[in-house]
């Protein structure tokens, strides 16, 4: 027992922040993984800053009908050309990547939440609980997810919260079955029985035991239902069912130009679409890597 | 490939192994020389990470995308393995070399019927007609002693079990009549009686075939029953090998020695002879030492002679050691008469009150079955019993084992115990409060945390995602046995000291720490809320031979200071000898015998107790077993047999009686019962099944050059 005596100086572990980086630091590895993260990175520098460095005011319309690289009346360049409108296109796809990532964050932590929620519900009650929020969950996953949403928003009118409401409505069911396996798994560990021997209450052990032993797989399927999501506000946006005007939102750039891509200018409607696809590309591939350097160690 | 047959069936000569891993290359075997003639059955021995399934990879030459044989030879008959063409390497698998491993279920393919897998190996090697695949499969199960081949040849995998399926495994393994068999722990998944049957299964079928064996075990006592000589490895390199008689009576190498140690022979006993663990972990294949891999952790280490250079192996002079090597330089320096292979003798433990009764305790299963013919029927509700009418009672201070193998009931009674599930009938009183029918969200903090439990598997008793510094802490903030933070950690740092782990282990992950660690923090957590009974529930099986016996006496210790009372829980007739006072024998839900630890290894024997008895290995070649082997499956819990549970199986059953009334309990006066339809003056007269023979009697005090082998 003498081993331990003499060592009262204990070296301090890492900060969590510290730790957190050493994590994200392993994506190194992958470089789809580097890939992924980059583009994402690049999308939510620009989203933040948007205000300070975009060149134009997004919903000012200048010079319709300009094309990429052409002067501005006032200086300065339309990088990106104009829209229809005359709104510079560079600035309103920087405030709109700033709505779409907001909106997609806010609407995919909830399903998460209330999907986790429901989750660890069934999968540590199992019984009739299970039985009755997996049949919920089928009933839900079993309608086509696009009617689904064009019902919800019809119904509640577009507004941003029920942009939130719809997704959580459609994909926390798919994000239940995850958790929901897991936790029928992790549950049968003997350290979640410890815990309950120990009279530990169902909260503690759910948040505390089950859930932070989870994570690795749900950190992956969050980067790839952020990706989902993007393409689902981009595509209500364009039936029209989207974030309401006259703010840009990538999907409603794309449907308000779209009478205009066989007239000659389709850098209107093509640029908001690559915006689209490069976000949900950039969230594939950086789950892509995660997974990749989860499953090496 | 022209064979010779007047070869050695398998040639190894200075073989040496590497993995290739991100942090460069990892020699996994060094210098590795191994000669098989033809029927002969060598024992590989080792901890986990002596690179002993590592040779057999490579004799297989498989040894994946990363792993190399970088020198050395192997022959197969006189032909160099290392120059075969894939394709000559394919033909000689399966059919002249034969491999059985630990899982039998992982080996069958669960889709496809039994007989269309074995016929296989018939037809693709040999070509033959289907017909003739099926008959010879037949009659291979039939020598492998399988009731009713016919309808093992129709059945799938998931129809038989455990025993049965290692059984078709091995009849797999010989259906092309190989010449050599490699066998990697093939028994180490299955029960002790079980057990039995499949090793002397194995060594019956080397004699009628004259196949050869390379035996890959970490159990020492079962290498003793199955093999002629024996290779023990440490840390990628074999440290002695020899005959059976020669390298159990006289071990040469302190790693052998010390192995000998830590095993609960019936030599040692709790407290006169503890177990004497082999100090210090294996190293990291990265981090072996200079000179001899065992020196850091050897008490015969001389500084400047064994961490120097390279150590070969040298010949063991004297008549029982004609072939006997070792490879230590001090090896006829070190008289191990002279020292004892045991600790320092503690005073025996004296018991307290009673802390724990129970009383005709039960609890039923109910098994729903939605079938339609059951609801027609009526009988839509079945029992599972899984534990009836338990009778024992435990001291403050004591340990008593529950022994039984699997479905026994002895995991639902520790559940019911811990409050997971509730008692159905009968009384469980503990620290005079019933505890039986309360669960444990109805029991007090102080109920609680008098009865902890430690858990079976390392890898799963602690938590991944937490520090270990959090996890004892938690259980000492939530029994409130202290409030304020720091104490808190002094208390937890004072914990870590108690299970002899160094107090930077606070923050650490459960992931940085080897198993024997891992279940040291599971010890210090059963005891941070002080509590008056602990169970531990098979808490050292799954550890190396080395680390158990270091486990096992920090578990002993720690109960000695505390006087906390110990329920082990335990299939391992050796272990629950050494470490228990009281044991409890059961047998699908109900207790067989139970009694004082010698009067249950003396008879009166209940006849599964003796089977049990029989069926343990023990790694002494001159201690001397009657064989008792089993036949038959046990029983479903789900329809049990009417009368005596254990009458399907019983080698000693006297009749109709033993199918249809449940057996009395015989009682002494001292406390040992036995439930057996046998008169007690009957049973009295039955032979010890273990003879020791005593210490005089005994070769190692002898000189070996007067006894020849």
């Amino acid at each position: 027992m003498a081993i331990a005596e003499s060592s009262t100086e204990i070296p301090q572990p890492p900060l969590a922040i510290v730790r957190w980086l050493r994590s994200i630091a392993l994506l190194r590895e992958s470089w789809v993984g580097m890939l992924g993260g980059g583009i994402v990175a690049l999308f939510v520098l620009m989203a933040i800053f948007a205000p300070w460095i975009a060149p134009f005011d997004p919903n000012q319309p200048i010079l319709p009908f300009a094309f990429p690289g052409d002067a501005a009346p006032d200086g300065g360049t339309f990088v990106l050309g104009t829209d229809h409108q005359g709104r510079d296109l560079l600035s309103r796809i920087m405030w709109g990547g700033q709505r779409v990532l907001f909106y997609a964050t806010a609407a995919t932590v909830c399903a998460y939440t209330v999907g986790i929620f429901m989750g660890l519900l069934a999968g540590y009650y199992r019984g009739w609980a299970d039985e009755l929020i997996s049949f919920v969950a089928n009933v839900i996953l079993s309608f086509p997810v696009m009617v689904l949403y064009v019902l919800i928003i019809a119904k509640l009118g577009a507004s941003g919260a029920n942009i939130i409401f719809a997704v959580v409505f459609a994909s926390s069911p798919g994000i239940m079955r995850i958790v929901r396996g897991l936790t029928l798994d992790i549950a049968t560990r003997d350290y979640v029985i410890a815990a309950q021997t120990r009279g530990e209450s169902t909260m503690f052990i759910c948040l505390i035991e089950i859930l932070p032993n989870a994570r690795g797989p749900l950190i992956v399927d969050f980067c790839l239902r952020m990706g989902y999501t993007t393409i689902t506000i981009g595509a209500l946006g364009f039936l029209g069912l989207g974030l309401p005007p006259p703010d840009p939102d990538w999907g409603g750039m794309i449907s308000d130009t779209r009478a205009f891509i066989t007239g000659g200018f389709p850098h209107m409607a093509i640029i908001p679409a690559i915006a689209v696809s490069l976000l949900v590309l950039g969230f594939n591939m950086l789950a892509d890597g995660m997974r990749e350097v989860a499953s090496r160690d | 490939m022209q064979f010779d047959d007047s070869a050695p069936v398998l040639e190894i000569k200075d073989l040496n192994l590497s993995y290739f891993t991100r942090a460069g290359e990892i020699p996994a075997v060094i210098d590795f020389s191994l000669t098989v003639n033809k029927g002969e059955s060598i024992g590989l021995v080792g901890e986990s990470g002596c690179g002993k399934s590592t040779v057999a990879m490579a004799i297989m030459q498989y040894m994946g995308s990363n792993g190399a044989i970088r020198s050395g030879s192997i022959k197969f008959k006189g032909v160099e393995m290392n120059e075969m063409s894939p394709e000559q390497l394919r033909n000689l698998r399966g059919s002249e070399i034969s491999m059985i491993y630990q899982e039998p279920f992982a080996s069958l393919n669960p889709s496809l019927l039994l007989g269309s897998q074995l016929k296989e190996v018939l037809t693709t090697h040999e070509g033959i007609s289907d017909q003739e695949a099926h008959e010879r499969a037949v009659q291979l199960l039939e020598d492998v002693k399988l009731p009713d081949p016919e309808r093992v040849m129709g059945a799938y995998p998931h129809q038989i079990s455990g025993g049965q399926q290692q059984r078709v495994v091995i009849a797999m393994a010989l259906l092309s009549q190989p010449s050599l068999l490699l066998l990697d722990e093939p028994t180490t998944a299955l029960d002790v009686t079980v057990e039995a049957g499949i090793t002397k299964l194995i060594a019956d079928i080397s004699k009628k075939y004259g196949t050869s064996q390379i035996y890959i075990s970490h159990n020492l006592g079962l290498i003793l029953e199955v093999c002629d000589r024996v290779f023990v490895m440490y840390s990628g390199e074999v440290v002695e090998e020899g005959t059976i008689n020669s390298l159990f009576t006289w071990p040469k190498h302190p790693y052998t020695h010390g192995l000998f140690g830590c095993i609960p022979l019936p030599t040692a006993d709790k407290n006169a002879a503890p177990l004497q663990p082999i100090r210090g972990q294996l190293p990291l294949p990265h981090e072996r030492p200079n000179g001899c891999n065992f020196g850091p952790r050897c008490d015969h280490f001389q500084e400047g002679r064994c961490d120097r250079g390279i150590i070969g192996m040298d010949y063991v002079s004297g008549a029982s050691g004609s072939d006997h090597r070792v490879r230590c330089l001090r090896w006829n320096e070190i008289d191990y008469g002279a020292e004892v292979a045991h600790g320092e003798a503690k005073p025996p433990m004296e018991f307290g009150d009673e802390v724990l009764a129970v009383e005709n305790m039960q609890k039923y299963y109910e098994v729903h079955d939605r079938s339609l013919a059951a609801m027609i029927k009526g009988r839509s509700v079945r029992y599972v019993k899984a534990n009836e009418s338990l009778n024992f009672s435990a001291r403050e201070g004591e340990t008593v084992a529950i022994v039984g193998e699997s479905g026994c009931g002895k995991s639902t009674f520790a559940k019911v115990l811990m409050g997971l599930e509730t008692a159905t009938d009968g009384e469980i009183m503990h620290a005079g409060e019933p505890i039986g029918e309360v669960d444990v969200h109805h029991r007090s903090t102080e109920q609680i945390r008098g009865l902890q439990m430690v858990f079976q598997n390392p890898f799963d008793t602690l938590n991944p995602s937490h520090t270990v510094g959090g996890q004892i802490a938690r259980v000492i903030r939530k029994f409130g046995v202290e409030s304020d933070p720091d104490k808190i950690r002094e208390r937890v740092m004072r914990l870590l000291d108690i299970v002899k782990l160094p107090r930077d282990f606070f923050y650490r992950r459960p992931r940085q720490l080897s198993g024997g660690q891992k279940q040291r923090v599971g010890i210090a957590r059963a005891f941070a809320g002080n509590p008056s009974m602990v169970i531990a529930d098979e808490p050292v099986s799954a550890l190396d031979v080395s680390v158990a016996a270091a486990v096992t006496e920090l578990l002993m210790e720690i109960q000695r200071e505390h006087k906390t009372t110990l329920l082990f829980i335990s299939h391992d007739l050796s272990v629950v000898r050494y470490l228990s006072d009281r044991i409890v024998v059961m047998y699908l839900g109900q207790i067989m015998e139970r009694g004082s630890t010698d009067e249950i290894f003396a008879p009166p024997y209940h006849p599964y107790t003796e089977a049990l008895l029989s069926a343990v290995p023990i790694a002494d070649p001159e201690v001397t077993k009657r064989e008792i082997v089993l036949e038959g499956n046990l029983p479903s819990v789900l329809n049990p047999p009417a009368g005596c549970p254990f009458s399907t199986r019983c080698p000693r059953k006297i009749g109709a009686i033993c199918d249809d009334e449940r057996p009395p309990v015989h009682q002494t006066n001292t406390g040992h019962a036995i439930a057996c339809h046998i008169p007690l003056e009957e049973l009295r007269e039955i032979e010890p099944v273990i003879n020791v023979p005593s210490l005089d009697e005994r070769l190692h005090v002898q000189n070996p050059e007067v006894v020849a082998d």
